[in-house]
């Protein structure tokens, strides 16, 4: 049988100078497990544009990860504004980030269609008024 | 693979087994075992930052005594930068070249001056190589180190280019075998004057299986208290320095970066700071830098634990020191090569390639085993405490699944308060 490490993480989104944790937590979680560079490159980058995400767009939310041997799978779920038009923001450049984000140099529109490039499957369900989940999935 | 020498080490008479090394050791190597600590040589990257916390001066670095020069004829010198911002009252950097020679050195030949020519070669480099960008400057072992023992995925970053203190020895060598006919290569012992146990570290472990091109490392320290008792005021030096600010530059942060005249720079200093570049660098969250400086230590290598002054007095020392200095004194220099870069300095093997503690080379395994220690992890209390004998709760849970630590240990997590066995 597959073995599994399940981990869980309250992404805070009143403090934004710790966004990003998370994702360098499992980074080195997967570092310690002998993943490729190269797999855990992709997946530090899109958990961390995920992550980003909920922190400036949602006020926050929670990060479940399932590493296994052959695929690790992260679900990134907010209960903030979610996304109206779901097309345009998957398109490069497109963001709403406030100025005072972008001036940090978050916010250049190229969080979800980096999660799209870096990811084996890439799922984004929202509603307006209910929230965003993210699922994105890596294949070792 | 063969072991890693260390250069850090303990003095175990001194330890009182207190906590306090534990939290800053950057890699989580140090475990206090029945009141003593102990490095884990694995993870150790010699950055010197338990020397430089421990209060008890329980951890020290290993050095080569002057003494081990006695053996060799003709005696080198390669002073790094740092050194000349260790003197009080100076005011020329020729009463140090000077002071080395009284010391009983017969060839000085400046890290500072190879600094320059690396330097330049560094931005023929940037203008040419295809290198993943950013490239991340060689310089100081730590870095190496823990790149390749954290950050493996960066090792391609790193520029493939010796360090001043190797383009120093091999320049060094060349010139005094030209300007020696009669000294065979045997007859010449090549010391490099160190600010930090890590030089020490990688000059012993003959990185990348090189030939070793320097035979002793010695410490800052030790040489400083020499020279002092020699140095005379007033006495005009024979022997004057051929570097310039570029070379002097190296030995604060942000000084090979700024000579490389390319603004697409960063430089960071400090091992925790390193380390949260690194992570970035990584994550590509930097994509339009050019080249990356980092010094393990504070302020760059004047921080080093085997330099005497404190780093930001010899930061404005060394300022003082760099003002009627020409800018680079090496632009016609003939150990510099008109164009490219030589191929001796290329350093061509990779660095090595292996992560900290990975548990066991299967993958479903190692995912048991730390999905294990996640548990084992719940049970704790959280608070870090350290008397358990590691740094953190993780840490230590760790320990109990992987190296059969019991849990009593940790004397906290039965107690009501803490219990969460629940
Ligand atoms: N979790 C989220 N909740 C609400 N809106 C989101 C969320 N994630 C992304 N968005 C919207 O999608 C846009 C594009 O996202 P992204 O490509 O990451 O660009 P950026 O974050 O740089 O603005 C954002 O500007 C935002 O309007
Ligand atoms: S910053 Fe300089 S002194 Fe400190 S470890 Fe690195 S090379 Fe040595
Ligand atoms: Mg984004």
């Amino acid at each position: 049988m597959g073995e599994i490490l399940k981990l869980h993480f309250d992404v805070d989104g009143d403090d934004f100078t710790s966004a990003g944790e998370a994702s360098a937590e499992v980074k080195k979680k997967l570092r310690l497990l002998g993943y490729s560079p190269e797999t855990v490159r992709r997946v530090s980058i899109a958990m961390y544009e995920g992550e980003i995400n909920m922190v400036i767009h949602a006020g926050g939310g929670v990060a479940d990860v399932e590493i296994s041997e052959d695929c690790i799978k992260i679900v990134l779920e907010d209960h903030g504004p979610g996304i109206e038009n779901i097309e345009l923001a998957m398109s490069e450049g497109y963001s709403t980030a406030a100025d005072a984000v972008r001036s940090l140099g978050f916010g250049a529109g190229m969080g979800i269609p980096n999660m799209k490039r870096y990811t084996d499957s890439f799922n984004l369900e929202s509603t307006v008024g209910v929230g965003t989940k993210v699922t994105l999935v890596i294949n070792t | 693979m063969d072991k890693y020498l260390h250069s850090v080490t303990l003095v175990a008479d001194k330890c009182h087994g207190c906590t306090h090394c534990l939290n800053y050791c950057p890699t989580e190597a140090i475990r206090i075992k029945d009141g003593k600590a102990t490095i884990n040589s694995d993870r150790c990257i010699d950055c010197g930052q338990c020397i430089r916390v421990c209060r008890n001066k329980a951890k020290k670095s290993i050095y080569d005594p002057f003494e081990a020069l006695k053996k060799y004829k003709f005696k080198v010198a390669l002073p790094a930068p740092t050194l000349y911002g260790q003197f009080d009252n100076l005011d020329d950097v020729d009463y140090v070249v000077q002071g080395l020679y009284d010391i009983g050195f017969d060839y000085v030949y400046e890290v500072s001056r190879a600094a320059e020519i690396v330097t330049e070669y560094t931005r023929r480099f940037l203008k040419q190589s295809n290198l993943p960008r950013p490239v991340i400057s060689s310089a100081c072992p730590v870095i190496l180190r823990l790149i390749s023992l954290r950050f493996p995925s960066l090792s391609s970053h790193v520029m493939p280019l010796m360090s001043p203190m190797e383009v120093a020895a091999i320049n060094a060598k060349e010139l005094v075998i030209q300007e020696h006919p009669d000294l065979t290569a045997d007859d010449i012992g090549i010391a490099f004057i160190s600010p930090c146990p890590a030089k020490v570290s990688y000059v012993k472990n003959h990185p990348e299986n090189r030939q070793p091109i320097i035979d002793c490392v010695l410490s800052m320290k030790e040489i400083y208290f020499m020279m002092i008792s020699k140095m005379k005021r007033g006495e005009q030096p024979q022997n004057t320095s051929s570097s310039g600010v570029v070379g002097l530059s190296w030995a604060t942060s942000g000084g090979e970066s700024t000579a490389i005249f390319n603004d697409k720079y960063l430089a960071a200093d400090g091992i925790e700071n390193v380390i949260k570049v690194l992570d970035q660098i990584e994550n590509n969250a930097l994509p339009t830098l050019e080249f990356v400086e980092l010094n393990s230590c504070p302020g760059g290598c004047v921080g080093g634990v085997m330099t005497v002054a404190n780093p930001f007095i010899a930061r404005a020392r060394l300022q003082g020191l760099r003002r009627y200095l020409p800018v680079t004194r090496t632009s016609k220099a003939k150990e510099l090569t008109k164009d490219g870069v030589p191929e001796n300095l290329i350093i061509h093997t990779p660095l090595g390639q292996r992560s900290i503690g990975s548990f066991s080379n299967d993958t479903n395994l190692s995912i048991a085993v730390m999905a294990q220690i996640e548990e084992v992890s719940k049970l704790l209390p959280q608070i870090d405490c350290g008397a358990c004998g590691a740094p953190t709760c993780h840490a230590f849970a760790e320990d109990v699944v992987c190296k059969n630590v019991s849990m009593d240990e940790c004397p906290l997590h039965k107690l009501p308060k803490f219990s969460r066995e629940d």
